[in-house]
Parts: structure tokens; C-alpha cells; sequence
């Protein structure tokens, strides 16, 4: 345990390995004080350090140099030094830094989250409603841009991007060559497949899934239906290229999208191929576990009761067990 | 036994007098208030011909409406029916087509949308929520019908009429 490296953030002490970024630090001891991060993605090498959301202070460099830093750093790119101090909420710089970021960010984002799909499951509107302000300052013409097919079941919409980069670290990482990536600098820069190439790997899919905002979706989901009336379900398949583990979202009977099964910070655990995602859409596909877990201030889990569950007092009374014979079958089922 | 509370009285009964005995007072003092009544102001509506007044923030039949060009407003965001808290809306969306835009404001309209009138509770989540200005409360009262499968109102019966300028 002498190599570990002890740091306290918001006044709370935690050991990590040296090179540890202050981001995961802070994810080890979990809750609110984790900073937000939109363009960090732990799946994915080389990510990290574009939208700035993660903007942290640090008060104290280290126990040799004491030192604050400057400025305000990117704390999924700063790794963390033996003695450091980091103030995530505690500081009002940061929470007014983000603020900002979050307005920099929204500046060429269209408000169209009544229209978009992600809307429910976005990174960026979580951000808005806890860091944002009601207003914009912007006066100008938003950035617009026509939708492009990427192959026939991804489609980006550009308008929407924020330039994380985590589309293209995805594409970087699951294919040889470079197919997905970048062109133009600055304000003009935009998410392209040079020439609109479709991608053929079986894992385009997953850029979707890093996708944080909606600017990549699923074709094959778009406009059917909101993710809040959806219900998730884990589930497995024996698929030979993937692990086969994913998330149904189910809609009555029918699975109406197949995603990769998300943490507590929107990261997938693995990524699933795309016959996974696009083809298997039949209940019978899949061997189901058991509901995803949601957290309850989510959209997803409002109005979703779990009255199906019978009480303790029918499950002990035999006579009342027989009156309520197809309640306790509907539930078997769910 | 004592009453606990200390409000307790006890009735007398008194034998009537002469002029109660006669009855006669009491008919003639109902008969004088009846006959008032004929000359105050009625508060009968003979309803169907005509109407009382709604108030200003009347709770009506729900209408969803058009914007200045006489597209539908609406986008099928599903925040209406997130909102109710008697699940009396649904909705299915489409997707805009090319040359369909004088027709819908927005590249995602509803396609279906439906409002069951005997769950609604007229209690104006729905315009609340709405964040397109696209329903509002600020129709009649809902018709009578027969069958319960005429509560269920589409489209047709929503969308507000197109005006002419």
C-alpha cells in the first residue's frame, strides 16, 4: 500500500494508484462531489479533456509543493500527486466555471429536445438543468447542418454535436483504418466519414451508445417512441462476436431498441455488435435478467409504479394467494 | 349520565300557544316568501339555448392548435402525456416528409393522437407541460355520448379548424 497516492477531494480522503486521473479519483468515492464529464469516456483510450465540464480547483499541488494551481484544470486529464487538495463543490469558482461551460457548449446546440431522441438520456440536458442558466446571450445564427446517413441504421445530425470526440476515439479503436473523424478547425469543424462512406464494422453501433447529446442515433428507433415510456430491461445472448450484453427497452410486448448497458455515468460496460443492436429485437432473442436499475430522479423511472409485486399479507395467505392466482402470474413474467 | 363537553341543552317542549295551535300564521309567512320569489332575479339556464358563461380560467375540452401559418404546433414530445396523471393521453410520432412542411411546424409531428375524455380529469398538466404552445384547455364542455369508444377523441376532433386570413 506505500505506492498509493493520497489525495482528499471536497474534504474527503481516498487512496489511488499513482497516474490515476483526479476524475477517477473522485469515481471511487462516488456521489455528488463526482465531476460531470462530457467528452470523458473510460471505455475509450485517448478521450478526455475537450468539453471541460470536469473543471475542478486545485488548492493544494501536492505535500512537496504546495502550491495551488492556477487555474482551473481539467481533472480528467490531471492525474492526481501524493497530498493533494481538489474542491469540486465546495468552490464556488467551479460551479460558476461550469455554468459557463455549460453555456459555451449550448451556444450552437438547438434546443430541440421535444424532437430529439436522446431527450431523457442526455448528458447535456442533465448538465443544463443542474449547471445552466434559463437564458442565452447568444444572438447569433446557430450552426446548422443537413442530417447524414452513416450506413442505413446510424444517422448524424450535426447540429445537434458538441464535438466531444468520443464518436471518433470509438471508430479509432474498433477499426483499422480510419474511417470517421473530423474536418475543419474551429467553429466550422464538424464529425464526418469523408464523403459520407458508410461504416461497415460490426461495432458502428457504439457510437450511439458514447454519443452524449443526440447527435448520432439509432435509425432504426428514431421517432418511435420517448425514452420515459420505455421500460429497461437487462438481458444476454450467446452472440459470437460481442458479449451479448445488453439493455432492452421495451414498450408493452415489444423490444423497440437494443443498447448497450450503461453505469451510473452513462459509460457502457461493453460494447455489443451490431446484430445485437439492430437485428435482435425479438423478446425470444434474449434471456432476461431482471429490470435495469434507474435511478429514481430520472425520467425513465417517473410513473412507472411497481404495483404488479403483491404485498406480504397476500403472499402469506393461502386463500388470498388463489384470488389473486393471474396477478401472481403476471408477475412470474415480468 | 354528564356530558363531557358542556354544550349539551336540554329541549323544552312547551305546549303551543292559541296562534301556533292555528297554523294558519305559518302557512301565510311560507305562502309570502314563495310569492317573493317571483319577483327576484332566476338563476335557472335553460341550457342548450343558452349558455352560461365560462370563467377566464375555465378548464375545457382540449384543442391543439396551429401557429400563424396554420401548421400543427404539436411535435409528439410526449411531455402531455407524461404529465397526466390520469394516462389519458397517447401518441405515436412521424417523421416529417419532404414537402410536408406547410403542413407541421416541426420535422417530428403526431402522427395519432388521442385523448380519452372519460379519464381526463381536466386539470391542465398537459397545457402546462407543453412546451410548444401546441394544447389548451379552451374548449366546451364534452359532448354526451352513448358509447364509450366516442370518448376517445383523435385528431379530427383536436385540431383546431384552419382560419383564414
Amino acid at each position: 500500500m506505500s505506492d498509493q497516492v493520497k489525495l482528499t477531494i471536497d474534504g474527503i480522503s481516498v487512496e489511488v494508484d499513482p497516474g490515476t486521473t483526479i476524475l477517477n479519483a473522485a469515481r471511487q468515492i462516488g456521489g455528488d462531489l463526482v465531476p460531470p464529464a462530457m467528452c470523458y469516456y473510460s471505455k475509450l483510450e485517448g478521450s478526455g479533456g475537450k468539453c471541460r465540464t470536469c473543471l475542478v480547483k486545485v488548492s493544494k499541488g501536492s505535500e512537496k509543493d504546495p502550491r495551488p494551481m492556477p487555474k482551473l484544470v481539467a481533472s480528467c486529464r490531471t492525474t492526481v500527486m501524493d497530498g493533494m487538495e481538489v474542491q469540486n463543490l465546495t468552490s464556488p469558482e467551479v460551479i460558476e466555471a461550469r455554468k459557463g461551460v455549460v453555456e459555451m457548449l449550448l451556444i450552437n446546440h438547438p434546443l430541440d429536445c421535444p424532437i430529439c431522441d436522446q431527450a431523457g438520456e442526455c448528458d447535456l440536458q442533465n448538465l443544463g438543468y443542474a449547471h445552466g442558466a434559463s437564458g442565452t446571450r447568444y444572438e447569433f445564427e446557430r450552426r446548422t447542418f443537413d442530417k447524414i446517413d452513416i450506413g442505413d441504421k446510424i444517422q448524424l445530425h450535426m447540429t445537434r454535436c458538441i464535438l466531444c470526440y468520443r464518436c471518433v476515439f470509438t471508430a479509432d479503436q474498433i477499426t483499422n483504418n480510419r474511417v470517421h473523424g473530423i474536418l475543419g478547425r474551429g467553429d466550422t469543424s464538424e464529425i464526418s466519414t469523408y464523403i459520407e462512406k458508410a461504416i461497415t464494422n460490426d461495432f458502428s453501433g457504439n457510437v450511439i451508445d458514447v454519443c452524449p447529446v443526440g447527435a448520432l442515433t439509432d435509425k432504426t428507433f428514431r421517432f418511435t417512441n420517448r425514452v420515459w415510456f420505455t421500460k429497461p430491461v437487462d438481458a444476454h445472448r450467446n452472440c459470437p462476436t460481442c458479449k451479448g450484453k445488453v439493455t432492452l427497452w421495451y414498450k408493452g410486448e415489444d423490444v423497440i431498441r437494443v443498447t448497450g448497458r450503461k453505469n451510473h455515468y452513462g459509460e457502457v460496460e461493453d460494447f455489443i455488435c451490431n446484430t445485437c443492436r439492430f437485428e435482435k429485437k425479438k423478446t425470444a432473442d434474449w434471456v432476461i435478467e431482471n429490470p435495469t436499475p434507474i435511478e429514481r430522479t430520472s425520467v425513465i423511472s417517473s410513473n412507472h409504479y411497481d404495483t404488479l409485486i403483491p404485498l406480504p399479507v397476500i403472499q402469506k395467505n393461502k386463500v388470498l394467494i388463489k384470488a389473486n392466482e393471474e396477478e401472481f402470474a403476471r408477475t412470474k413474467k415480468i | 349520565m354528564k356530558s363531557l363537553t358542556n354544550k349539551k341543552k336540554v329541549l323544552e317542549q312547551k305546549p303551543m300557544s292559541f296562534w301556533e295551535r292555528l297554523y294558519l300564521p305559518a302557512i301565510f309567512r311560507g305562502m309570502a316568501i314563495t310569492f317573493m320569489h317571483m319577483f327576484k332575479k332566476k338563476e335557472t339556464v335553460f341550457y342548450p339555448e343558452v349558455k352560461r358563461e365560462f370563467s377566464e380560467n375555465w378548464r375545457g375540452l382540449h384543442s391543439l392548435k396551429r401557429d400563424e401559418q396554420g401548421r400543427e404546433r404539436c411535435t409528439a414530445c410526449g411531455l402531455c402525456a407524461l404529465a397526466c396523471p390520469a394516462e389519458a393521453i397517447t401518441m405515436t410520432a412521424a417523421e416529417r416528409k419532404k414537402g410536408e412542411e406547410h403542413l407541421y411546424r416541426e420535422e417530428k409531428y403526431a402522427a395519432v393522437y388521442e385523448i380519452n375524455m372519460l379519464r381526463c380529469i381536466f386539470c391542465g398538466l398537459c397545457e402546462e407541460a407543453c412546451p410548444k404552445e401546441a394544447i389548451y384547455l379552451d374548449g366546451n364542455i364534452v359532448e354526451s355520448n352513448y358509447l364509450r369508444q366516442n370518448f376517445i377523441y383523435g385528431k379530427d376532433k383536436l385540431v383546431e379548424q384552419l382560419f383564414k386570413v
